[in-house]
């Protein structure tokens, strides 16, 4: 893969400098999220004035403030349902949503699994960073077992969830992973996502050095980041899904496409469609 | 002081006819449900965004829109669960589109955070709650108006919500209507809050002509220069015009308190201005939201305060009362939230007493006791899933004022023919095969999408 200069783009065009400093924590990979999301979408070029960032509650949730966009931060688990009424009622907007590990896969979890077999044409950025940060440190459904939060002082005894084998077997269009070490592949991945027509779900690995990583002796952000991309395996594509739950290696790259009608799409060709033979006094 | 709504164009001789709908001078006259008319009244106010989630008795609502609403280019969505159809309600009404949802006690109870948010980032929608017996899952298929309270106080915090408790089929088409127009007008959620006795009666109505049908008024769009544009500003109306996405605008909505600029803000005196206007922009627009029908109140001795199906047999009661010689008068409230003090005391202004019937343990009768310190309000309550009859309402208003009334049924003909019809048979009536039901579809029955006893 022929990698871009990150120096071409700057990142500080496309925010409200107005919010900086921003409440991240030194060390939060979400910014690094942030950044890749602008330059993919600086890269495909976009219409500010059309772009409407839709974010949820948490860390990541908090990210859509300090985009230059039409930007929704709403209820918690919620931002993938704000986003089907936006994107179902506006198919003129580009809509893409930032959400955490908490958002989408535990109070949210509903949402997502719907989005991905509803296949709208939204981008779905999951900011997994292995626990609930905003909130101290609790346990979340994807901290690894034996994991220390402030809610499993004896360690996790529960699997994590692999979110990519999730959103591919609930039917996304197009599913894939990233680590924030690769920062030109993660913008990379997203740009694939934003240009897919349909629901685009990408989980990017992003850690939370100040409580996760302090309470688990997981060492500097640097280290975390090094442990993560030790932990990855590139691009093995699979159209299957083997197991529900995080492996000891995980895959990155683009995991999952699938080329099936998007859904805004085909409503407003069947509600069509119907007019016509309503026309023709062929109603059904 | 007389009604201000006409009552609903109904007979016996008109629910029992086969007749196939007639088109009069004046408008369409349609044999409907009440659900049926709050998706009629929905599409001809505008919306065009629906999204829900099956549950009795509030189905029909989304069955008859989505058949409507991709004839007129709008979106039906069925969501995942109650949450994600308010959340999605909220997401198209923030892209700039009139939207509503409908649902019942235990799915309005799953949309209160969401409700809560819609409320404080001032985003206009339209709920419709019909009110089965409760709590819990309770009766689904059976009346009842235990969610009075829940409407006003159901999500967390403080918060302004207009609530409008329509008593026919033909209210709920006008309330509908309403309801889009005072929530794209003052930006605050509106529910429209009906029981299963309204919900699935049917009625003959008069319908406004389509194209003569009162579209809500479209929401005030930001409009000058966007480094001057404050999405929450202070305004003399209470009211900011709102930024519609790609306009160029990029403002930024939160259901965090913010400040005038729509970012995040915890400072107290920020926190206090807003939500100070939040708290007072209803009041300051009470003439626009409130309506309440009076009968008979200028001599009356004893007042009945009821509303929804009560209403109507509280109204033939007043009636009956009147008949025997006994001073009643009936007081409605149509917009329930926020609740129509003044003119309850005007109403009340001379009463020695103040029955108030309804099919819950007394959550009427709390607004009205505040309201009318001092005075004897006694309740008439019924949480069995059957309506109060407007016997049991004369005996017992009588009883307040010293009158012991003539044996049941005595009493002269009824004064008007819109408070006599038991809800019961009036829902059972079947309408004929052959009939659209109104919305161009080839649908027959009116009550097609509720089967009897049916679960949600």
């Amino acid at each position: 893969m022929m990698l871009d200069k990150a120096a071409d783009f700057d990142v500080r065009q496309t925010l409200r400098l107005e919010m900086m400093p921003h409440f991240l924590c030194p060390g939060c990979g979400h910014g690094i999220a942030l950044r890749a999301l602008m330059w993919a979408l600086d890269e495909i070029g976009y219409d500010r004035d059309k772009l409407a960032v839709v974010s949820g509650i948490g860390c990541a949730g908090r990210l859509s403030a300090y985009i230059d966009a039409n930007t929704f931060h709403t209820t918690h688990g919620r931002p993938l349902a704000f986003a089907t009424g936006l994107a179902l009622a506006r198919p003129d907007l580009r809509v893409v949503v930032i959400a955490g590990d908490g958002d989408c896969l535990a109070i949210g979890g509903n949402h997502l699994i719907h989005a991905c077999r509803r296949n709208l044409n939204i981008t779905c950025l999951m900011l997994n960073n292995e626990v609930y940060g905003m909130t101290g440190g609790q346990v979340s459904p994807t901290t690894s077992e034996q994991m220390l939060t402030t809610t499993t002082p004896l360690g996790n005894a529960e699997p994590a969830f692999d979110a990519c084998a999730l959103a591919t077997g609930a039917g996304a269009g197009f599913v894939g992973r990233e680590v924030t070490h690769h920062v030109p592949k993660l913008k990379q991945l997203i740009r694939q996502g934003l240009e897919h027509p349909g629901f685009a779900f990408i989980e990017v690995l992003s850690d939370c050095t100040e409580i996760f990583g302090r309470k688990n002796e997981l060492g500097s952000s640097p280290e975390m980041i090094l442990r993560q991309k030790s932990e990855i395996r590139p691009s093995a594509y699979r159209d299957t899904v083997d197991a529900p739950f995080r492996s000891t290696e995980l895959d990155t790259g683009v995991l999952a496409v699938n080329d099936r009608p998007e859904y805004g799409t085909a409503y407003r060709a069947a509600a069509q469609a119907a007019k016509a033979a309503a026309g023709k006094g062929k109603a059904r | 002081m007389n009604a201000v709504v006409a009552p609903a164009v109904v007979s016996t001789a008109q629910l029992s006819s086969d007749r196939p709908a007639e088109s009069s001078a004046t408008g369409r006259m349609r044999l409907l449900s009440g659900n049926h008319a709050a998706a009629l009244a929905a599409v001809d106010a505008g919306c065009r965004f629906f999204a829900g989630y099956p549950i009795t008795p509030s189905s029909e609502v989304a069955e008859r829109l989505s058949r409507l609403l991709p004839q007129v280019d709008g979106v039906f969505v069925q969501m995942e669960d109650e949450i994600a159809s308010m959340a999605a309600v909220i997401g198209a009404s923030m892209g700039g589109v009139k939207s509503m949802t409908a649902t019942s006690g235990p799915g309005f109870s799953l949309k209160q955070e969401n409700l809560g948010y819609a409320c404080a980032a001032e985003i206009p929608c339209v709920v419709i709650d019909v009110m089965r017996g409760g709590p819990s899952t309770g009766m689904p298929t059976r009346p009842a108006q235990a969610d009075l309270m829940q409407t006003r106080w159901g999500s967390h915090g403080d918060y302004p919500i207009i609530v409008l408790a329509p008593a026919s089929v033909r209210e709920i088409y006008d309330e509908t209507v309403r309801a889009f127009t005072l929530s794209e007008t003052l930006r605050t959620p509106v529910v429209v809050l009906y029981d299963q006795a309204i919900a699935q009666l049917t009625e003959t109505v008069e319908l406004p002509e389509p194209g003569a049908a009162p579209a809500a008024p479209e929401r005030r769009w930001a409009s000058g220069p966007r480094e001057a544009f404050r999405p929450y500003a202070i305004t003399d109306d209470q009211v900011p015009p709102m930024a519609r996405p790609g306009d160029g605008y990029r403002t930024h909505t939160t259901g965090l308190t913010h400040s005038e600029t729509g970012f995040p803000s915890q400072k107290p005196d920020v926190v206090e201005r807003n939500q100070r206007r939040l708290l007072t922009k209803l009041a300051a627009h009470r003439t626009l939201h409130e309506s309440v029908e009076t009968l008979s109140c200028d001599d009356a001795e004893v007042l009945v305060v009821a509303l929804g199906i009560t209403a109507r047999a509280a109204r033939r009661a007043v009636g009956q009362l009147r008949a025997q010689g006994v001073k009643a008068g009936l007081f409605r409230p149509i917009t329930l939230w926020p609740f129509p003090e003044e003119r309850l005391r005007e109403a009340a202004a001379h009463v020695k007493a103040v029955l108030v019937p309804e099919m819950n343990a007394g959550q009427l009768r709390l607004e009205v006791e505040r309201v009318l310190r001092g005075h004897e309000v006694v309740g008439l309550n019924r949480y069995d899933g059957e309506a109060i009859t407007p016997e049991a309402i004369a005996q017992q208003a009588a009883g307040l004022v010293g009158v012991t009334l003539a044996a049941p049924g005595a009493a002269p003909s009824a004064p008007s023919s819109a408070a006599t019809m038991p809800p019961m048979v009036a829902a059972a009536t079947p309408s004929k095969p052959g009939s659209c039901c109104g919305c161009g579809c080839a649908s027959t029955s009116d009550n097609g999408g509720s089967k009897a006893g049916g679960q949600s």
